[in-house]
């Protein structure tokens, strides 16, 4: 196997990842985007790993798995509260703090 | 270049399937319009990252992924999603107005990673020598040796989160 390979992956997740977020106005979605370049970032930290035989690779891999899950539930409590406040999750409704 | 016997062992084969399947769910993931769909989507794609984790000997890692992602992740994502849309299908306006301006850029990031990655790292192969594996073990040792500060500072990230949705989601 090549290392390439798996770091080619990572960057057609990621950018897909990319596309998403710029793309979508639905707040769970970019949520769901996000966790596509999280995943990416996991591939080549595993892919690194194993090319220099090293585990750090794998223990960051873990953190991040573990920050990606605090920030699923952090970020779907705030979609919640804005839900319930205007009855709509659209991204680009969310305007008050523009100048 | 690598020759035709090089390419075609069984785990670049195992790699070349699930990367398609990975490809194709994230795709569907930015593009359907039906928000339970494109969290199954995501299901796939998280499913096949685990099963290139164990590709790239990280079972420890691989197991976590399906018990976080796949178990707990997946379950606040429909929950968020039945919390926030009362009907379950297809939605109109999930994409921005200017949703188009995200290929070019995406495009744009890909030829440039691509190029960097095929210029850095070219025909270069992994190591398969089993002696050099990382185990549990040595994972352990290193969250519990070198590493045990940021792993605090994850807890406290965890509980930080724990009581900020608590906070966030409660009905006053």
């Amino acid at each position: 196997m090549l290392v390439n390979q798996f770091l080619m992956l990572g960057a057609v997740l990621f950018c897909i990842g990319v596309y998403g977020v710029i793309a979508r106005r639905n707040a769970v979605l970019v949520l769901m985007s996000i966790e596509l370049i999280l995943n990416s970032v996991n591939i080549n930290l595993l892919a690194f790993a194993l090319r220099n035989g090293s585990a750090d690779g794998h223990t960051f891999a873990l953190y991040v798995i573990a920050v990606a899950a605090a920030e699923v539930g952090v970020g779907l409590a705030m979609v919640l509260l804005v839900y319930r406040n205007r009855k709509s999750i659209a991204l680009d409704d969310l305007a008050e703090m523009k100048g | 270049m690598m020759l035709a016997a090089d390419v075609l062992v069984a785990q670049n084969i195992g790699f070349g399937v699930i990367a398609v399947i990975m490809v194709v769910g994230a795709l569907r993931v930015v593009t359907t319009s039906n928000i339970v769909h494109a969290a199954l989507w995501l299901v796939t794609v998280l499913a096949g990252a685990a099963a290139q984790y164990v590709l790239l000997a990280a079972e420890f890692v691989a197991v976590t992924q399906v018990l976080v992602y796949i178990g707990a992740v997946m379950v606040l994502f429909l929950f968020g999603t039945m919390l926030t849309r009362a009907r379950i299908g297809a939605e109109k306006d999930v994409n921005n107005k200017n949703w188009f301006m995200g290929v070019p850029i995406a495009v744009l990031l890909l030829a440039t990673m691509l190029l960097a990655l095929n210029d850095g790292f070219g025909d270069e192969k992994l190591p398969a020598d089993p002696d050099t594996l990382v185990n549990t073990q040595m994972i352990s040792d290193q969250i519990f040796g070198p590493y045990l500060l940021p792993f605090w500072a994850l807890s406290f990230v965890l509980l930080a989160a724990v009581i900020g949705a608590i906070v966030l989601a409660r009905r006053d």
